[in-house]
């Protein structure tokens, strides 16, 4: 009985600080609805009456900030999708030859890879910036490249720690049936990956999905726009700021981001738990 | 036979370095491997192009340390950081260790609790920048206006961002204590308080180092939300008329030194990258010392 009302007292607590977690994004989507002026004076109250704005700050939104938001949308997919594909893919390929071959190289790429991970992005963003340039890594397409340089750390550490727990008989068993070491990768062990595959991909994804001071010092901002970078501007680009367009696209930016958090959820926590205790 | 059998796939795997090494190496080269070492030569530059840089030994790192913004921005990162990860930590760890006393709806609330971690940092900065000044206004303030109001309104902004993070690490720890340890101790007649602290904790303690550090290097890196929050605002201008942007933390301050006004400051700001990388280098090689002792320990 007594271990009841505990429970109670529990469950209460946690459904308030529940509906505080939840408010910011409903404050976001409610704001979205209203007309500029509004926001900053009824913050916390529904748009109602005067203050109801329909869809106009979606509408207003779109071409908000000199540059078309489709196309920011558009970059932040192309970037994030080829990125993610090029660390999984290349990544996980040089960690299975680390882990394998075992040589004096394999122990130095390592040993760097771990070492990246605690090197901060400002420490190399100014000549990491200057080198894409000149190599010409600055357009949408190309700079998955750069992410797969800066990102190759963490991928590599966790890859190299699975492949080490996969027992090696059964790709000797592949190669005396006559595999080669292509095949056997990618026949044998790349299913064997998988879990590892997602919760890196998750990781990764989220890393570049949401990543601003990357693309923002390395792509040419007036041409490619990423979401946040888009965002930003809408700050910087005028005196004052429409609030309600802002929060509108805040809106629109954040919601697939739940539903794909909503939908992979059991995976995002894995993932991102994984990368916590290694990291 | 067998060793012939152990030894033939791994020679035939090393002859293909360059496909399955190759991408990775050159990628790598390209974005860390030759900037860290450029950054390093440069911080020890003057220079306002790369090409035309010229070595003048460490009176960058002197200039950077006798930078009063530099060093307010490191003291005030700091503070932000131990206040962080208290804060951070007793609230995930309360709220984990309430979801593992088998509470009805325990998977809804991690749901609710870790959604905010998946926003980014831009964004983050924009929603409370709006809550914020929704409830200052009120008041004929604003958030930009004093330094306290930056300061306390990224802590919130941090804790409704990473409690839900900390809490996944914290609830798998907690789930790992044997339950029969936890029942010994009530058979024994202790206390649940006594339990918490005798048996519990003890036994999360890995979960404890690795979200401490986390909160504290999180603390330290922290540059998105710094950015989109305040900016650094308010702004005090000293009597030589440089200014102290009052809520700017470390890595914001590196980014203003380089891409501000004075282009003659690229080197300086090289070397307080160099300066901020040593820092956070020296907290991860701390958390691996600590982590690897007490494994040694268990």
């Amino acid at each position: 009985m007594k271990d009841n009302t505990r429970k109670m007292i529990y469950t209460v607590i946690l459904s308030v600080v529940c509906i505080l977690w939840v408010l910011p994004v409903l404050a976001v989507a409610v704001n979205s609805f209203k007309v500029n002026t509004f926001v900053k004076t009824d913050t916390f109250s529904l748009p109602t009456g005067e203050m109801f704005a329909g869809f106009s700050n979606f509408i207003k939104g779109m071409t908000f900030g000199n540059y078309p938001f489709y196309k920011s949308v558009l970059y932040s997919v192309v970037i994030t999708f080829l990125s993610v594909a090029l660390i999984l893919l290349f990544t996980s390929m040089a960690a299975w030859y680390i882990a394998r071959v075992d040589n004096l190289i394999c122990r130095i790429v390592y040993f760097l890879c771990v070492f990246s991970m605690v090197v901060p992005f400002q420490m190399v963003m100014f000549t990491l910036s200057k080198t894409a340039d000149k190599l010409r890594l600055n357009t949408p397409f190309t700079i998955p490249i750069v992410y797969l340089g800066f990102g190759a750390g963490l991928a590599v550490f966790m890859f190299v720690g699975f492949v080490k727990t996969i027992p090696l008989e059964v790709e000797e068993a592949a190669a005396i049936d006559g595999c080669g070491p292509v095949r056997t990768y990618f026949l044998v062990v790349v299913p064997m990956l998988k879990p590892t595959l997602i919760s890196v991909g998750i990781l990764e994804l989220m890393w570049v999905w949401n990543d601003y001071l990357l693309p923002y010092l390395v792509l040419d901002i007036n041409e490619y726009r990423t979401i946040p970078i888009h965002i930003q501007y809408l700050k910087g680009s005028y005196g004052t700021v429409d609030l309600g367009a802002t929060m509108a696209l805040i809106l629109l930016s954040i919601i697939p981001v739940i539903i794909f958090y909503l939908a992979c959820q059991k995976y995002i926590i894995k993932g991102v738990a994984a990368g916590a205790v290694k990291g | 036979m067998k060793k012939k059998r152990s030894k033939t796939p791994r020679e035939s795997i090393r002859k293909h370095f360059l496909l399955f090494m190759g991408p990775v190496l050159a990628a790598f080269s390209i974005g860390f491997v030759w900037p860290f070492i450029q950054g390093i030569y440069l911080s020890f530059c003057k220079f306002r192009l790369i090409k035309d840089a010229k070595f003048i030994g460490i009176s960058n790192y002197v200039k950077a340390l006798s930078d009063d913004s530099f060093m307010y921005s490191f003291e005030y990162t700091a503070v932000f950081a131990i206040v962080s990860l208290i804060l951070i930590n007793v609230l995930a760890f309360t709220v984990a260790f309430i979801l593992t006393q088998n509470i009805k709806g325990s998977n809804l609330f991690r749901t609710v609790f870790f959604m905010p971690n998946l926003i980014g940092g831009i964004v983050l900065g924009y929603i409370w920048a709006m809550i914020f000044d929704g409830i200052l206004s009120r008041y004929s303030t604003s958030i930009l206006l004093e330094t306290k109001y930056g300061f306390w309104g990224l802590i919130i902004l941090m804790i409704w961002q990473q409690v839900g993070y900390m809490m996944i690490i914290y609830i798998a720890g907690l789930q790992a204590v044997p339950d029969d340890m936890i029942e010994a101790a009530s058979i024994d007649g202790a206390t649940r308080l006594q339990t918490l602290f005798r048996i519990t904790i003890p036994n999360v303690m890995p979960s404890i180092t690795i979200c401490t550090f986390l909160s504290l290097t999180n603390g330290f890196k922290l540059f998105d939300q710094n950015l989109a929050l305040t900016g650094g605002q308010p702004f005090i201008i000293q009597s030589d008329g440089s200014a102290i942007k009052t809520t700017e933390m470390i890595a914001l301050n590196i980014f203003n030194t380089f891409y501000g006004s004075n282009k003659a400051a690229t080197g300086v700001a090289q070397a307080k990258a160099v300066l901020f990388f040593i820092l956070v280098a020296a907290l991860g090689l701390y958390q691996l010392a600590v982590t690897r002792k007490r494994e040694v320990q268990q």
